[in-house]
């Protein structure tokens, strides 16, 4: 019975480590939904898109990882701002499920435009990362980086939200976007940064996958979706939410693993999701207006 | 002569199989008619703003039990497709009846059905010692093995295919026709336009979602039962989930879901495009087709949101040029 115990507790620990990468996915993608209230339903693929960066010019061009990482969440940030330019400002005054579709076409582009570069093999950085034993319990070096990066780059974007002039009119705009433009904001200004970071954040997140994850081109739609339910989970826009639904979902999963099966335990999560949306529409979180 | 051309068409189209055409061709015509009907199935939600990114999930439900039935107790599609089809509207119901009793709508609604292909893809996987899990299952060859087997519809001759297939596919496109011609419309329409205002005058909105919905449930179940017998091959990934509920999707935009031949010309175009480019391209340049797929439907949706079929039409239709009356003419 102890073993069994202690089993559970290094899945309960990896449970919330997992819920950190979550976190980090869920971050750039809360803050383009919460701000603009568009679904980059191609998310995912740009994180994708993070992760070949990183590929191309740490293992082909062999460039130092560091300037690989930092040139990822320049590239996906550029990627972002280019996302929201040329297919979602088009697009605005449009019904919202527009967009949605018109990055999915975006989704299907990416998918096979990798496959078209880097063909359809499974690529990796050939690191590998250590585990850390303390001691009996075995976790994931690469998963506590994930964690950290996370809080880090959470406190970050809350920082940025609230500190700086910039950040203010994000929020502003985030609240009403039709005053906010006769007030003289520069709406369109506005969601161009806030694409460029929401970019620059899957760029972050693409590091911390890579890390610990082989890239292939169909690699999004193994945690695309579940990004999609954290978010609405949370509550659009809500950083916390989102962060705390990201380790609801996490250990959903992890325990579900555990006891039953991988895809039993994304059967439940899905199914949870499905649930908070009929009876909290607004998100867990959210305050109700 | 005008009343006379839709029934001139269904003539050609079922004389097609009996004039000498490559087997090739016969094939792509069956998958033409099979996806059509499926996406004739998802425009019936889709042009009401029910935009659902699930509909694998009423694929792989219906498809599945219709071939485990099959398999291990040798019971006959023909009363398998009844249970298919029937579970997938049961899970319409499922889906459908909270989604719009809690008035669950737009984004939200797509994103719950996204989760619901992924759920129904998922539990086949799960499911792997009944299923074969992620590398799919074959129905078993009917024995004593013969060339036509009208009992377990198994035929070596894709004639018999293309038959069946035209049949569902006109009768995918008589139910549009029935519901373009319903009261049910004109209250669909007003509760695509303003819910609350349709409510308001006594619409009752959530039995017309969900009768809506499980008339799409019922059509996409059977074009699936259709895919999976026709093939001989069943796969979760090709069946249900995200992938081939987006593909859906999109042959409906590109054709146009507003028109009652628009989501049938958008599998032609996706399927004949993505066949001859793989054609043209071969082996060298694997996902080159897609991309240039992928381009296509970002443009598509800016800059011609109402598909091809619905352009045409509305031009046709309006030669003038009169935009305003577009989605009028569109719509019929």
């Amino acid at each position: 019975m102890g073993i069994f115990d202690f089993y559970l507790l290094e899945t309960i620990i990896n449970g919330v480590l997992f819920g950190g990468v979550l976190a980090l996915l869920a971050l750039g993608l809360n803050l383009v939904f919460g701000v603009i209230d568009v679904i980059w339903i191609a998310y995912a693929e740009i994180v994708m898109v993070g992760m070949y960066i990183i590929y191309y010019l740490n293992v082909v061009l062999g460039w130092p990882l560091v300037f690989a990482a930092l040139a990822s969440i320049l590239g996906v940030g550029v990627v972002g701002l280019l996302v929201h330019a040329l297919i979602i400002s088009p697009l605005l005054d449009t019904p919202p499920i527009n967009q949605l579709l018109a990055t999915g076409g975006l989704l299907f582009f990416l998918q096979s435009f990798a496959t078209l570069i880097f063909g359809a093999e499974f690529r990796n950085l050939g690191l590998s990362m250590p585990i850390l034993q303390f001691f009996e319990l075995y976790i994931s070096f690469s998963r506590l980086l994930a964690f950290g990066t996370a809080l880090v780059g959470m406190i970050a974007l809350y920082l940025f939200l609230t500190r700086t002039y910039i950040g203010t009119a994000i929020r502003a705009v985030a609240q009403d976007r039709e005053i906010m433009s006769l007030m003289g904001v520069n709406t369109r200004k506005v969601y161009l940064i806030t694409s460029a970071v929401g970019g620059g954040m899957a760029g972050l997140a693409a590091i911390l996958l890579v890390l610990q994850q082989d890239v292939h081109p169909f690699i999004g739609y193994t945690f695309g979706p579940i990004t999609f339910m954290i978010c609405v989970m949370g509550g659009l826009g809500n950083l916390l939410g989102g962060f705390l639904a990201a380790f609801i979902m996490s250990q959903i999963i992890s325990i579900g693993s555990f006891y039953v099966s991988t895809e039993l335990a994304y059967v439940i999560a899905f199914i949870l999701f499905i649930a908070v949306m009929f009876i909290r529409p607004e998100g867990l979180f959210q305050r109700r207006a | 002569m005008k009343r006379w051309l839709p029934y001139g068409c269904i003539a050609l189209l079922a004389v097609v199989p009996f004039a000498p055409v490559p087997l090739y061709y016969l094939h792509l015509a069956i998958l033409i008619l099979i996806m059509g009907l499926i996406c004739t199935g998802w425009s019936l939600m889709g042009k009401f703003g029910l935009v659902s990114l699930g509909h694998g999930g009423f694929m792989g439900i219906a498809v599945y039990p219709m071939a485990l039935l099959w398999n291990h107790y040798g019971l006959t599609p023909w009363l398998g497709a009844p249970i298919g089809v029937g579970l997938a509207v049961l899970l319409g119901v499922l889906i459908g009846y909270p989604a719009f009793r809690f008035r669950v709508v737009g984004h939200y609604f797509a994103l719950i059905t996204l989760a619901l292909g992924e759920v129904v893809r998922l539990s086949i996987i799960a499911a792997r010692e009944l299923t074969g899990g992620s590398l799919g299952m074959t129905p078993l060859r009917v024995q004593p093995i013969t060339d036509v087997s009208w009992y377990a519809v198994q035929f070596t001759d894709k004639r018999y295919f293309y038959v069946i297939a035209l049949v569902a596919w006109l009768g995918g496109l008589w139910a549009w026709r029935l519901v373009n011609r319903s009261m049910a419309r004109s209250a669909l329409e007003a509760i695509s336009e303003d819910e609350v205002a349709a409510a308001s005058v006594g619409i009752h909105v959530t039995s017309q979602k969900l009768r809506i919905t499980l008339l799409s449930a019922a059509m996409t179940g059977l074009g699936a039962i259709m895919l999976g017998q026709y093939n001989q091959y069943l796969n979760p990934n090709s069946l249900s989930g995200i992938s081939i509920s987006l593909e859906i999707v999109f042959a409906s935009i590109v054709g146009g879901m507003y028109t009652m031949l628009g989501p049938t010309i958008g599998a032609l175009i996706t399927i004949v495009f993505r066949e001859s480019l793989r054609a043209y391209f071969g082996a060298t340049l694997t996902g080159m087709a897609e991309t240039i797929y992928g381009l296509l439907l970002i443009l598509f949706i800016i800059f011609m949101p109402r598909g091809l079929w619905g352009f045409v039409v509305a031009r046709f239709a309006h030669p003038t040029g009169d935009t305003s009356r577009l989605e009028v003419a569109a719509t019929r």
